[in-house]
């Protein structure tokens, strides 16, 4: 016991610490304050935290083995399920992957509707997270209002490609079809109605002092020790690192919109709750120029080894069915090569490293997970803290399961 | 694509520890450079205080079953913020001898990272602080990501893949 009391870090344990009474308890793996399957096993003296033992894996369902045996196109359902709170970045940024690596241009209009439906994503993902931050702080209401604005957001995936969570979107190349009328519609209402109801939802806590008195100090970072443990994303830059993929390696057009990097000061999960709510309203900024620009063309890259063809074409014309067969089978020709990319997903760079030896699948694919890398400061980050303040950390990194388990 | 600036720094590490690199190419828009196990630990050390390469992106392994004596590659891609460089290190290793050494010391996220290439592909990281399964059950016996375990049961006779080949 003594030698728990002098290591450092443990500013927060009282040196009256009664020997013999530190206690085991399991957090997790199912417990509903943990938002996923995570187990913690925590040491504890009363409630302060004395060390944690993370094990995850709970939800592995071997997604990088999977995708060896699984060609291109069926591998964008994969990616659904890693971080399934804003799965169309996954799948967009699996099909700019595939789309590196044989070398496809895709039209600006293409970009522009990713850039769209990545950000609507970025909201709603940012939304979950900060909306759960309240349900642990013991503020229900503002989590109600937020699904129903996810919802909203949700309507205008189905609208684009039928799917509300998991959603497959687009296809390597472009999207199956245009965004129709009544997703513009929709859009713009939901642009209208949301900064009001999302500025209730701020009023509700970003100044509330109950909120603040909970969440202010909760579970900070270092900058320094942040970029160590690989941290990325609105995680990052609440520490103050202004790294943003988006910006440093624009891809899909992003270099055309004008938008800021939020960043915090102490990494704590206030900053972190603050980074998200300035990261929503930049998103709906990019959002509004997307929808002002967008220019005119066609939906989809010319490139017919990968884009389905029109169903009339392949009932109609031989070309259009054999391309059609091939893409299905997944016969498709690609070229060999070792490719990565990262975009911004909605907890950090989400990296795929796609070695292609030229066959029908990859030959090795890695998912650069930002939640596997960065729940693994957790141990350190609330070491010494309340159990209460311990569960708010964790909603407030955001991890996901699918993520953290691929 | 790269600028001259860029492209500084990389020809700057390719000239400074050329007798270090066995091989240097370009994968799209990544420099890829080869190196032998003993070398990796004080490149990198010498690229994170040198010349800005301050962030390890990502750790992974890759098993080539046919390229006998080089079986198993660690790869790992670091990034210099500063400039915007990446760069791909590349440590080639036979499957009898699968040890390579832990960057743990220099980078506290290969922590996990390595945990999980133990986990799929059995590659022993000495000096690793806690090298333990990750993401699979303790119980398993064997890497799952290796080549040679098939993704699906080969025994089973009640699926017919004949036309399709899968």
């Amino acid at each position: 016991m003594s030698d728990v009391k002098k290591k450092e870090n443990h500013h927060l344990v009282s040196e009256d610490t009664i020997d013999g009474e530190i206690a085991t308890l399991n957090l997790g793996p199912t417990h509903p304050a943990t938002h996923g399957v995570f187990q913690n096993v925590l040491k504890i003296d009363g409630e302060k935290i004395l060390s944690a033992e993370p094990t995850i894996g709970y939800i592995h369902r071997a997604f990088e083995k999977l995708a060896e045996r699984r060609p291109f196109n069926q591998i964008t359902t994969i990616t659904d399920r890693l971080n399934y709170c804003s799965s169309p970045i996954n799948n967009i940024g699996w099909q700019l992957t595939v789309e590196k690596l044989a070398g496809i241009e895709v039209p600006k209009k293409v970009d522009y509707m990713r850039v769209i439906i990545m950000e609507l994503a970025r909201v709603a993902d940012h939304l979950v997270c900060n909306s759960v931050i309240g349900v642990d702080t013991g503020a229900l209401t503002g989590f109600t209002y937020m699904f129903q604005e996810r919802e909203r957001i949700y309507d205008l995936f189905e609208e684009v490609c039928g799917a509300r969570l998991t959603t497959n979107i687009g296809r390597i190349g472009g999207f199956e079809r245009d965004f129709s009328p009544k997703f513009y519609k929709k859009l713009d209402e939901f642009l209208e109605g949301f900064p009001a109801r999302f500025a209730e939802f701020d009023s509700l806590l970003t100044r509330n002092r109950i909120f603040m008195d909970r969440v202010i100090g909760a579970g900070p970072i270092t900058p320094e020790d942040a970029i160590d443990y690989g941290f990325t994303g609105p995680n990052l830059r609440a520490a103050g690192v202004d790294y943003d993929v988006r910006v440093m390696n624009p891809y899909c057009s992003y270099e055309d919109f004008e938008f800021d990097v939020p960043i915090g000061k102490d990494g704590d999960t206030y900053d972190r709750y603050m980074v998200r709510m300035e990261e929503i309203r930049e998103s709906l900024r990019i959002i509004h120029q997307a929808i002002d620009k967008m220019p005119e063309g066609l939906h989809h890259a010319d490139v017919p080894d990968f884009f389905l063809p029109e169903k009339e074409d392949v009932y109609t014309s031989m070309e259009a069915l054999i391309y059609h067969f091939k893409i299905v089978m997944g016969e498709t020709k690609i070229p060999e090569g070792e490719v990565y990319f990262a975009v911004e997903g909605g907890n950090g760079e989400l990296g795929y490293h796609l070695i292609s030896d030229g066959g029908r699948t990859p030959y090795r694919l890695h998912f650069r997970r930002p939640c596997f890398i960065y729940y693994q400061a957790y141990p350190e980050m609330i070491k010494g803290s309340l159990i209460s303040d311990a569960i708010l950390t964790l909603s407030s990194l955001n991890v996901i399961a699918g993520e953290l388990d691929a | 694509m790269r600028s001259p600036e860029q492209q500084e720094i990389i020809n700057a590490v390719l000239t400074a520890h050329k007798e270090l690199i066995l091989n240097s190419e370009e994968l799209y828009d990544i420099t890829s450079i080869e190196l032998s196990k003993e070398n990796l630990i004080p490149f990198v050390e010498d690229l994170k205080t040198n010349h800005g390469f301050g962030f390890l992106t990502d750790l992974t392994v890759v098993h080539y079953p046919d390229n006998s004596g080089r079986e198993l590659c660690g790869s790992y891609l670091i990034h210099n913020w500063m400039k915007n460089v990446r760069l791909r290190l590349k440590v080639y290793i036979s499957i009898e001898d699968n040890h390579l050494p832990s960057l743990t010391p220099l980078f506290r996220t290969s922590n996990w990272l390595e945990r999980e290439a133990f986990d799929n592909f059995g590659i022993i990281y000495d000096n690793h602080p806690d090298l333990r399964r990750i993401l699979n059950m303790d119980e398993m016996d064997y890497h799952p990501l290796l080549k040679q375990y098939a993704l699906e049961d080969e025994t089973r006779k009640d699926k017919d893949d004949t036309f399709f080949g899968r």
